[in-house]
């Protein structure tokens, strides 16, 4: 029988998990991506990674990280496959390790775990404060050994417009431009699995890479793939603002001890070490006694928020609250946290060993994505999703240091679940005549020479900042339905003013503004997705609060939210799916109390 | 303050691989904590040169803008650099930004830095794991092996190194400092180990360690401290070794 075909579209550390499976299951692949694969976004995750491995003698099980996850996500996930994630997380650091991930050691030579948000457990294996990089270059070795054996071919520098789908609804390839010469392709497969990641772009500044545009998902959006969960966006309590991206500062900070406090004296000027203790606010610690500072994101968000726009005890009267180091000793902190204190040094110039951070929420993570079942296929049949791309395993809040592991996992079940599909499709001998990418290549030049000849007057990158603008204000960390119905007519506007969008370059080689400006379309399309599921959604859940319904409502919410593109009328119609709980029975959800 | 503050950069631009240079300057608002990648981002979005003439938004990489990713390279001032990284508050004016000078140009400032990702297959930059299937925990390894190999893993490709040494160019075809490195990084490994004689083998000959000048400008200009030159030394020595085993066993 002839080698399965696979395309993967993504080379974080989702893509790169799936192309390695493929690859070992005697598959060949086709790995697409815009940047080179080592320099894919997965590099900036920080703290660690979530495995159950009880190293510490706590007691910790693989059902208590299924728990925690659960929890922290507010009872939205579909259980089974977050209790699969963490049944073959244990199995998947020990890969890890044995590709030579550099994690952090215990004296005796074992691995070693850290406190991560959500948990009482030390459950968080990591390399020194750059454990996505090392995940990220692990795998990029190991793809790179299959690629000198023939089995993995790599486009770097390959922009993914749309995938190729027959009259039978079948996925059958995809459609992708070549960055350098523009050109348009298609690129045949026996199956697809996509792996792009975050969707950052659509609130201007996050925390996420330039790539992360979620282009490529509401590409497959508007062909008909559904598009789950996307009002739930994680705001990172602790982000660094910057003139041109939120930088991250972990949460491996609080893991390790770090403190988040304000002057109880709004506007106090002091040097923040001249405050004596009595005079400081550790607001998380007196809320949240139990957790600490080290309650889920979404908490400590909105805790933060509270904290600066209620009490106004922003440092100096400005949206910022300390994350103090400073009581711990410098070698502890060099050895364990040392790429994340480097990044504030550089960018911010102070000393984080000996003045306390400034620090910030920031739109982060993307909980929602293209919907999948529990074998990650999406809703087209050869098309499958995987990591932040895909909806599963997070529900309404991911915990820190899940997202590295889920990434992995959905590609460890991507990739044998499209080879397995692919090997049927060749025994089957089905095949799409050559006019099926034909006709989508003519599709997608069209779009090009529409763009490339728009005569108009609006400013891709301007209308960009209005769209970040609008979303990071009305659809982050407090929404109210007036405001998100005004940023559903905000965004039908900016999309009536992208038909007058006119490029600056016109080039037909290595044209960056106008791919941005592909992408814009398809980030305005998603963002309806996002605004218009928050405006529906009448409760809180996790990271989605509406102080108007300020609780959770699982008689009428506790539902998995679809989107589905109505191309006749050109925006997002809504489904709902139960969600199964058939594992652990829902319960409230408080880190306040000592339950 | 008077005036509102700007700041002048000189960019040299180049439409295509096989059409000429040219530079074009730029005045900008200065805001507190602008980067030179926040700098090209106004540029993109109102591309109108100081002459007041409309011209392109500049072609550059970029992806992380935290300098973990290795995209934005370039020379600025005439210094291998990171974009992301290089603050305006530190850079005297005018600035002037440059693409690399020893990698084939594909658009302004972007280059094809692929070279280093090929030598990192000649090297067999990678640990041989035998699959993905659960085969129980990696080797032990104590705290200081850990502490002695994370330093190497955090290469982050950027090239800076090739570009500032002197060695590095079409008549040697050294293989430069960060793909020599990251063969120290995987002969330290306990699995990694076993692909060493291939990797020393791979680095002797033209283009191999021995072209390497003792220059230091690699250790010099790496964003991220890598301690290229130790590398250099040390697989230098093995590389020795290897050659002179090789030479009795044939």
């Amino acid at each position: 029988m002839a080698n399965p075909k696979i395309i993967v579209v993504g080379g974080g550390l989702a893509g790169l998990s799936a192309a390695i499976k493929v690859a070992e299951m005697g598959g060949h692949v086709d790995l697409f991506s815009i940047v080179p694969v080592k320099r894919s976004h997965s590099v900036c995750a920080q703290g660690g990674i979530n495995a159950a491995k009880n190293l510490k003698g706590e007691g910790d099980s693989t059902w208590q990280h299924f728990d925690d996850t659960v929890y922290g996500g507010d009872f939205l996930a579909d259980q089974p496959p977050a209790k699969a994630m963490c049944e073959a997380a244990p199995g998947i650091i020990d890969l890890l390790d044995r590709m030579g991930v550099p994690f952090n050691r215990t004296p005796e030579g074992l691995l070693d775990f850290r406190r991560f948000g959500g948990t009482l457990y030390n459950r968080t294996a990591f390399a020194g404060a750059t454990t996505g990089q090392q995940l990220l270059y692990a795998l990029d070795e190991q793809v790179r050994r299959y690629e000198s054996e023939g089995k993995v071919t790599k486009y770097e520098a390959w922009e993914f417009l749309s995938c190729v789908i027959d009259d039978q609804r079948v996925c059958r390839g995809i459609c992708a431009m070549d960055l350098r010469g523009m050109a348009v392709h298609t690129f045949p497969a026996d199956a697809v699995i996509m792996a792009t990641g975050g969707i950052g772009a659509i609130f201007g500044k996050s925390t996420n890479s330039v790539v992360c545009t979620g282009s490529a998902q509401s590409a497959l959006y508007q062909q008909g793939a559904y598009y789950a969960n996307g009002e739930f966006i994680q705001v990172h309590p602790t982000s660094i603002p910057g003139e041109d991206k939120l930088r991250l500062m972990s949460e491996s900070a609080r893991g390790e001890g770090g403190r988040v406090w304000v002057p109880k004296q709004p506007g106090d000027k002091r040097d923040p070490k001249s405050i004596p203790e009595g005079e400081r606010w550790y607001f998380l610690e007196e809320w949240y006694p139990k957790y600490g500072n080290l309650v889920p994101r979404d908490i400590a968000t909105r805790a933060i928020h509270k904290v600066v726009y209620e009490h106004n005890l922003g440092i100096d009267g400005q949206p910022m609250v300390y994350l103090d180091l400073t009581h711990i000793d410098r070698a502890t902190l060099d050895r364990k946290l040392e790429g994340i204190l480097e990044i504030y040094e550089k960018f911010v110039g102070d000393d984080p060993r000996d003045v306390p951070m400034k620090i910030f929420p920031g739109m982060h993570y993307t909980m929602g994505g293209l919907w999948v079942d529990f074998d990650q296929r999406t809703n087209i049949e050869g098309l499958y999703a995987c990591g932040e791309c895909d909806h599963s395993i997070h529900g309404a809040n991911r915990l820190g240091a899940n997202s590295l592991m889920s990434c992995i996992y959905g590609g460890f079940i991507a990739g044998p679940h499209a080879v397995r599909y692919a090997q049927n499709i060749i025994k089957s001998g089905s095949q799409s005549p050559q006019t099926v990418y034909e006709s989508e290549r003519k599709r997608q030049e069209e779009i090009n020479t529409r763009l490339m000849n728009n005569d108009g007057t609006e400013n891709p990158f301007l209308l960009w900042r209005e769209l970040g603008d609008t979303m990071t204000k009305n659809c982050t960390v407090i929404r109210y339905n007036k405001n998100l119905q005004e940023t559903d007519v905000k965004l039908v506007e900016l999309l009536e003013r992208y038909r007058h969008v006119n490029l600056s370059d016109r080039s037909m080689w290595a044209n960056t503004s106008f791919v941005f400006a592909r992408q814009l379309y398809n980030m305005l399309q998603l963002a309806r997705v996002i605004a218009q599921g928050a405006a529906m959604r009448d409760e809180s859940r996790g990271a989605h609060y509406k102080p108007d319904f300020p609780e959770r409502d699982d008689a009428n919410w506790l539902k998995t939210t679809k989107a589905y593109f109505a191309a006749d009328a050109d925006e997002p119609r809504f489904e709902f799916d139960q969600v199964d709980t058939s594992l652990i029975k829902p319960r409230p959800r408080r880190y306040d109390a000592a339950t | 303050m008077a005036n509102s503050k700007t700041v002048i950069i000189k960019i040299k631009r180049q439409q295509t691989p096989e059409s000429k240079p040219y530079s074009e300057e730029f005045e900008l608002t200065y805001r507190p904590g602008m980067n030179i990648t926040s700098a090209l981002m106004d540029i993109a979005a109102s591309p109108v040169t100081r002459q007041g003439k409309v011209t392109t938004p500049v072609a550059y990489d970029s992806n992380c803008l935290e300098e973990v990713c290795g995209s934005c390279a370039m020379l600025i001032n005439g210094q291998a650099k990171m974009a992301c990284s290089a603050l305006i508050d530190n850079l005297k004016q005018p600035i002037t930004l440059e693409p690399f000078s020893k990698f084939p140009i594909i658009r302004d400032l972007q280059v094809d830095r692929s070279v280093l990702f090929e030598n990192l297959k000649k090297v067999k930059g990678w640990v041989p794991v035998d699959g993905t299937y659960d085969l129980g925990p990696g080797p032990r390894q104590s705290a200081e092996e850990q502490e002695q190999a994370y330093p190497l893993s955090r290469c982050i490709s950027c090239c800076c190194c090739m570009e500032a040494c002197p060695q590095f160019n079409e008549k040697t075809g050294f293989v430069g400092a960060a793909a020599i490195s990251q063969v120290r990084l995987f002969n330290t490994h306990p699995t990694g180990k076993a692909l060493k004689v291939d990797r020393l083998q791979a680095l002797m000959g033209d283009g191999g360690i021995q072209e390497c000048g003792y220059a230091q400008n690699c250790v010099e200009v790496c964003p991220k401290d890598i301690p290229l030159t130790r590398s250099i030394a040390d697989v230098g020595g093995q590389v020795m070794w290897q050659a002179i085993k090789d030479f009795f066993r044939t």
